[in-house]
């Protein structure tokens, strides 16, 4: 069974949102990261570039297929994590401590369409 | 329509194994066990195996075999000695491939076995039977009743050796021996579809299952379909569906060499002796990216800001860690060195026409009185 940690929001495309002030970390979950296999590239978006909740921003490739990164809230990309230029398979290792980006949300309430932990996991167990 | 999913004789063993399974070309196919990546690797340094039992087999016999297999595939069959294999494609009259195929020449005057992808199994049986009705020949599907085990890297002929007993030392790539393994009989070639050098053996279900347990038992690391297609696309080995297809010709795939279009008549040789004399307009050809993004098959690929083709199969190299595909584009841009785009996440990403040999294979072709 998949790994969820309490405490984030979780989106039904397998992402994960942790929340720090008006920050939203995005990342993908445990579930995500097993199903895709290896992670060999990850296509992120450019500081600055707007996104928004429920469109893709990026996508995580394994080996045999891409995968489109969802947005789960809108706002501004502040940061990407550039250490995944190098290191894609941190999101294996560690896909809870690997974020993809770091959005300054625009509309916090979004979050409120999300899943906890626990939703989460029997979303998942339904699948 | 939807087809009901079969399985190879080996099923329960990927189960067991924990293989992500996954349907292919109507059966249910371990994609990978441990990783791709870990599979890839080694078939690349050490060995790995792998269950194609699905692939079809289709044995002709008969007085009239060797005239028409020349019909129905492309390579020459007619000077092919008992022990030989020969690769080529059936063509539909317009030049398309209906597959590609190994022709193995059977001992004892036997005839020939036709062995063909999963996926076209009915499709080939069909066509080899539509074909046949002129010639005085039995054209029997065995592929139910045959499973297959491929071995390969460059441990396969010690393993081979060591694990089975078999000494495989004098045979020769692209031929094949009739073997007995704890009373079965199996059949092997000095073939595969990695690059590497290895085996197929092919033998009943139920020899298979004992070879695959015997290898697995003594190491040997099993491998799924994953890393088969990394493997060969590296090798710059086409797979039907995307490097050939119906509507894909073998000249243009670049596989020109496997058509003899001077050897007598067969099924679509006008077509490709005419591809061959005044050349053809598409050609598939290799990208070398400039950046890391992936290309995958169907990305369109362009130069000068207009569409020339799409990539057919594309994939971060394991082996090289580079961003390359292998594309179908206008003859025009085929030349080496020609610059490329191939557009990614709605990124055109510029690239390099190189060889569709991304890897340097290694295949055992022992100097022989073999001629090909």
């Amino acid at each position: 069974m998949s790994k969820t940690i309490e405490g984030l929001y979780y989106s039904q495309s397998h992402e994960w949102v942790k929340v720090e002030g008006n920050t939203a970390f995005v990342g993908i979950t445990d579930y995500a990261q097993s199903a895709l296999g290896s992670v060999v590239y990850v296509d992120m978006p450019q500081e600055d570039d707007h996104v928004d909740a429920e469109m893709e921003f990026g996508a995580v490739e394994s080996v045999k297929a891409a995968s489109d990164l969802v947005s789960p809230v809108s706002g501004t990309v502040v940061e990407v994590n550039s250490g995944l230029e190098d290191s894609p398979s941190l999101l294996n290792e560690k896909p809870y401590e690997t974020w993809i980006i770091k959005v300054e949300m625009s509309d916090p309430s979004q979050l409120d369409n999300l899943m906890d932990a626990k939703a989460y996991s029997e979303y998942c167990e339904s699948l | 329509m939807e087809q009901p999913i079969s399985r190879t004789c080996l099923y329960y063993s990927h189960v067991t194994l924990g293989a992500k399974m996954e349907p292919f070309a109507g059966f249910s196919m371990p994609i990978q066990y441990q990783g791709i990546i870990e599979e890839h690797q080694a078939v690349r340094t050490a060995a790995g195996m792998f269950d194609v039992s699905h692939m079809g087999e289709i044995l002709v016999s008969g007085p009239d075999a060797e005239k028409y297999v020349n019909y129905l595939f492309t390579n020459d069959v007619t000077d092919m000695p008992e022990g030989k294999v020969l690769y080529g494609m059936m063509l539909h009259p317009d030049g398309g491939v209906v597959d590609d195929l190994l022709v193995y020449r059977l001992f004892g005057g036997k005839g020939f076995l036709l062995v063909v992808n999963a996926a076209n199994i009915a499709k080939d049986a069909a066509w080899a039977c539509s074909l046949a009705e002129k010639y005085d020949v039995t054209v029997e599907n065995m592929s139910e009743d045959w499973g297959e085990v491929a071995l390969q890297g460059p441990e396969a002929e010690r393993i081979m050796l060591e694990v089975l007993g078999l000494d495989m030392k004098e045979l020769v790539f692209y031929t094949f021996t009739e073997a007995r393994w704890k009373g079965y009989r199996l059949t092997v070639s000095r073939t595969g579809y990695t690059g590497e050098d290895g085996f197929e053996l092919y033998g009943s279900p139920e020899a298979v299952c004992h070879i695959w347990k015997a290898l697995l038992d003594a190491g040997v690391q099993p491998c799924g379909l994953g890393c088969r297609d990394t493997l060969r696309f590296e090798a710059g080995l086409p797979l039907y569906g995307h490097e050939l297809s119906d509507t894909i010709s073998p000249v243009e795939a670049g596989l020109g060499m496997f058509v003899k279009a001077d050897k007598g008549d067969f099924c679509g040789r006008d077509a490709v002796a005419r591809q061959k004399a005044e050349g053809v307009s598409r050609k598939v050809i290799g990208i070398e990216l400039s950046d890391k993004a992936i290309p995958r098959a169907g990305y369109p690929v362009f130069a000068g800001g207009e569409q020339i083709g799409h990539v057919t199969t594309g994939y971060r190299s394991i082996s090289t860690g580079k961003s390359i595909c292998m594309a179908l584009v206008s003859a025009g841009y085929a030349a080496l060195g020609t610059s490329l785009e191939v557009e990614i996440h709605r990124k055109r990403i510029s690239g390099t026409v190189c060889k569709k040999r991304f890897y340097r294979t290694s295949y055992k072709k022992i100097a022989s009185g073999f001629k090909r």
